[in-house]
């Protein structure tokens, strides 16, 4: 997978502020305002992103590829399963009749585009709900109880760290012959689970030390409690900025492996499968190469920029 | 410091069962979802029942555990075990021929294209990513900001395609078709594959791809740890001292600055080793990477997991070496 | 390594006793952030004596650090920048001088240590190369030299078994180690000025006196001149000759250090005076000051204090900023209404 870990992994330590609860200042002469202002981590950092432009662009970007993904038929009212290579239909550049051109087996291409927006987006979506559930569950109860529990699970995250992720894709796909959506999500989630534990594991042992959470201890509140309501809405942002980043790197992956021969088939469509399909013609004709390309890159790219707006919007020693 | 180096080891060893068994278990799982690879590689023809059962025997695939799905099948791990670290066999190809000997043919030059990468992405990511973080919000800070997030965002199957397609193959025959331009780099460095007529100068590009995407990733992190110490505390106190800008950023920040890049690139390795399986291919370096490349295409799941075997293990060793240098640099780990 | 810098590069004019070692006149330091101008320090002066020990107390984000800074030459600039004022060492305007100059008189002739030694400390060099360090880049003296030196720094600082820990890393050494590491970093190069940025409050009670205790053996040896930055005043009493009292980027009172404890002539600094616990109050409620310091971006006109002040006035809230008012001998006060806060007692 493209390793899309751009900084350090952040342990969330200084994220797990405690929400703030404004209050005037008592004295009422002089000229302090006296605002009324209740503010929370997360409201605080929605207001910052709104006025974000990349943010702005990447999340409509996004947006319209998730239309794809889920109305297609609002984009293009062509099957993209119509397949004919009679009457030199193979391979045309981009025309009225087809706005993105045909391929090689004489589908519409931007028919092909639209509809392999939903393949390509379930799989990362999928997947990156399945690596937030199973990656944060182990890294929060990891975090969370610490000693032997802690060491027996940070050692299996470590074992399946020893397998780098292509490979261990590879391997296992190579044997599957029926590779549907739900398959690649499946692998997707077993190899990249450990980075999610792992930033939740540390987001957590940073949290459990902070001062609210050692109070809240001390009045006597229960261990749930504790984990779910004061630990965990503070751990989770730097899980949530990674997740976002790792949907863009999962799109990145599924094209990848279409592209190695252990993803995605034909019939099925994607982008992964309509760059795979067209190797070796893209010398000829750019736009079969373009873009499929330009829709993945695309998404990764509005991925990794909603992530790091997010990232600086949750960190509170930027604000 | 002795304690962490015997802790280290000590975890390692575990690890490295672990690592081979999830490996081991993945494959079983897939094996018992599908049924029997060997089958398939036949595809439509079928082979007499007899061919097919001794070809399945002699691959190590007959154990009945890979009919039930789910199935540990723990004797068919201690039995691989023992293969490997005793016999060191990582089992055969269809054809029975050993895929260490496969290996052995290809490795060196995956070697050479993975060291040309190493030094591409150290050497420009270290330089690039210093540089933006001393030159914070100029244009070049811009420039790396942007230019990595790109080199990020696209795969690595579609640049080295890319690359090939019009640096490679275009440009090249533009070079080619000029005169006065040396053989070496018209048709070495640019050569539309890998030629062994020039074999390391037509491995520049590839090993050039290879390392683009850790180049940026490593560019990213230098720039965001210089940063980071920059604004730490012992700066101040070193400025304090009258220490001159150059040395303190040359001497303090940077030590510290190089410690994530360093965490990274044990993880890195992982990534090249998945990279190379690309690169090799579309750029047919007959490397291991092209092995694995090759074997999916004919359905050689036996070299693949030999091969993915091997692999696991040096990243395994690698990322040992690469924590116990993290200890060298930072003396707080050395007593965790 | 080379030898960085040659120190005569700063003539040393010759000790004239009726300059002070330090002056700070009129300095203005603003902060140009995304929210706003901050108004760090508005117009600042005090001055300081060879052998004398000078108090600035405030609370936090009063502008007493950043001060600090600005004479060190240390500001993060962006986005700190010094707007106005002067800062004489030996009558010498450092502003006006160069940044090379401004580099040599760091650590050898001013020198500061700051609250938190371990952060401060760099993590990943030992005690020794961090000493050594300033012999080596300012004296041009060999490896071995520096070493050597560095061995009699920790010594004078009373940290045992020298030889050996000057091997250490800085997170092998206690807190109240560490504070003395960097005692003794700064007092390396023998400094007419040391600045101590609340060295203390990072540590326990106990260990606090022993780094007071230290700081002023230290300092009666080599007549060196300590400027003590702090919230607290209970370390101030004991070793302070004068106070200079900061708020909101100003000096507000300042006085000779038992003038101060018997006769407070501003409402702030009766305040703070007040809000100190004593045990023969024990049963009555604390008295704090109400509201909170102003957020240096938006700092209320006239007299910054007045929405916290129990004395306020009209002509309070209004520009001008209240002067500083000569109050007694040595003894100034920015309140309009200094007499009635003096007569208070």
């Amino acid at each position: 997978m493209s390793d899309v870990i751009s900084s350090p992994v952040a342990t969330g330590a200084g994220i797990g502020a405690p929400p703030l609860d404004g209050t005037a200042p008592p004295d009422g002469s002089g000229d302090l305002p006296a605002r009324e202002r209740t503010a929370s981590l997360w409201a605080d950092a929605w207001r910052q992103l709104i006025r974000n432009p990349l943010f702005v662009s990447a999340s409509l970007f996004i947006l319209v590829v998730t239309s794809m993904a889920v109305f297609p038929r609002l984009w293009t009212s062509k099957d993209p399963l119509a397949c004919t290579v009679s009457g030199g239909l193979s391979r045309n550049p981009p025309s009225a009749e087809h706005w993105f051109g045909t391929s090689i087996l004489g589908c519409d291409y931007y028919a092909q585009a639209i509809h392999g927006a939903r393949n390509s987006m379930l799989i990362s979506v999928m997947a990156a709900i399945g690596v937030v559930l199973l990656g944060g569950m182990v890294g929060l109860v990891a975090g969370y109880f610490g000693g032997m529990l802690d060491s027996v699970l940070s050692r299996i995250i470590d074992v399946f760290l020893g397998l780098p992720f292509l490979l261990g894709a590879i391997v296992f796909l190579v044997i599957l012959k029926d590779r549907e959506w739900w398959s690649l999500a499946v692998v997707l989630t077993v190899l990249a689970w450990t980075v999610i534990a792992r930033i939740m594991r540390g987001s957590v042992i940073a949290s459990k030390g902070l001062d609210y959470v050692q109070a809240a201890k001390a009045l006597g509140a229960t261990w749930r409690r504790l984990m779910f309501r004061h630990i965990l809405p503070n751990a989770v942002a730097p899980v949530v900025v990674y997740a976002t980043i790792l949907l863009g790197g999962f799109v990145s992956a599924e094209a990848t492996l279409t592209f190695l021969g252990v993803g995605l088939q034909v019939p099925s469509v994607s982008w992964g499968v309509m760059i795979d399909q067209h190797d070796g013609y893209f010398h000829e004709d750019p736009w079969l190469l373009f873009f499929p390309v330009g829709l993945v890159v695309g998404t990764v790219l509005s991925f990794i920029v909603i992530g790091d707006a997010l990232r600086d919007a949750l960190d509170p020693r930027l604000r | 410091m002795a304690r962490y180096m015997v802790r280290r080891l000590l975890q390692f060893v575990p690890t490295v069962f672990g690592a081979l068994f999830l490996l081991h278990y993945l494959t079983s799982v897939a094996i018992q979802l599908t049924g029997n690879p060997v089958r398939a590689v036949f595809g439509d023809r079928m082979p007499p029942e007899s061919v097919l059962r001794n070809l399945t025997e002699r691959l190590g695939l007959g154990d009945p555990c890979l009919e039930q799905p789910f199935n540990p099948c723990l004797s068919l791990f201690l039995h691989r075990l023992e293969s490997i670290f005793l016999h060191f066999d990582f089992g055969t190809d269809f054809n029975q021929r050993p895929v260490t000997d496969i290996v052995a043919g290809a490795l060196p030059l995956t070697i050479r294209l993975t060291i040309i990468a190493f030094l591409v992405e150290l050497v420009i990511g270290i330089i690039a990513g210093v540089l933006a973080g001393l030159r914070n919000g100029s244009f070049w800070d811009y420039l790396v900001k942007i230019s990595t997030v790109l080199l990020i965002a696209v795969p690595i199957f579609v640049l080295a395609v890319v690359v090939r397609d019009f640096v490679n193959v275009s440009f090249g025959n533009w070079l080619r078709g000029m005169d006065g331009v040396p053989d070496l780099i018209s048709r070495g460095v640019f050569a539309p594959t890998w030629t062994p007529n020039y074999q390391w100068a037509s491995l520049v590009v590839p090993g050039v791809v290879l390392g683009a995407l850790s180049l940026a990733t490593i560019a990213r992190l230098t720039r965001t740890s210089l940063l980071e110490n920059m604004r730490a505390d012992y700066v101040r106190t070193a400025r304090a001292k009258g220490l001159r800008t150059r040395r303190v950023v040359g001497v303090h920040t940077l030590r510290n600055s190089l410690i994530p890049v360093i965490t990274f690139l044990g993880t890195d390795l992982g990534a090249l080793m998945g990279g190379a399986v690309i690169t090799e291919g579309v750029f047919s370096v007959p490397g291991i990477g092209r092995q694995v490349f090759a074997s999916i295409f004919t359905g050689e799941t036996t070299v693949v997991i030999g091969i993915v075997t091997m692999l696991v293990l040096v990243y395994l060793v690698a990322s040992l070496i690469v924590d116990l240098l993290y200890a060298v640099l930072d003396p707080r780990i050395r007593y965790e | 390594m080379s030898t960085d810098l040659d120190i005569s590069v700063v003539p040393l004019p010759p000790v004239d006793p009726t300059v002070p070692a330090l002056e700070v006149l009129d300095l203005q330091v603003e902060f140009r952030t995304r929210a706003g101008i901050a108004h760090a320090v508005n117009g600042v002066s005090f001055h300081l004596n060879a052998g004398e020990t000078l108090a600035i107390l405030g609370e936090s984000g009063c502008g007493k650090s950043v001060t600090a800074q600005a004479v060190m030459g240390i500001l993060d600039s962006p986005p700190g920048f010094i707007t106005g004022g002067e800062i004489r060492y030996r009558g010498t305007d450092l502003l006006k001088v160069s940044e090379e100059q401004r580099r040599a008189v760091r650590a050898n002739r001013i020198a500061m240590i700051f609250q938190d030694a371990l952060s401060a400390l760099n993590p990943v060099f030992t005690v020794g190369f961090q000493l050594g360090e300033l012999f080596r880049v300012h004296r041009g003296t060999s490896r071995e030299e520096g070493r050597k030196r560095a061995i009699e720094l920790l010594e004078m600082v009373r940290i045992p078994a020298a030889r050996q820990r000057i091997r250490d890393f800085p997170h092998q050494f206690s807190g109240g180690m560490r504070q003395r590491v960097m005692i003794a970093m700064a007092l390396a190069l023998d400094p007419e000025v040391l600045i101590a940025d609340e060295p203390t409050t990072a540590l326990d009670v106990t260990v606090q006196a022993q780094i007071m205790n230290l700081l002023a053996e230290l300092q009666r040896d080599r007549q060196m001149g300590l400027i003590l930055i702090t919230h607290d005043m209970g370390v101030v009493a004991d070793v302070a000759d004068r106070i200079s009292v900061m708020y909101a980027g100003r000096v507000v009172e300042q006085a000779p250090v038992t003038e101060i404890y018997a006769r407070p002539s501003h409402p702030y600094t009766k305040a703070l005076l007040e809000s100190v616990p004593r045990l023969d109050q024990k049963g009555q409620d604390l008295s704090v000051i109400q509201g909170l310091p102003p957020t240096l971006t938006a700092i209320p006109p006239g007299c910054a204090f007045h929405p916290r002040c129990r004395y306020a006035q009209p002509e309070c809230r209004r520009p001008p900023v209240p002067p500083l008012y000569e109050v007694a001998d040595r003894h100034s006060s920015a309140c309009h209404f200094w007499q009635e806060v003096r007569e208070d007692g």
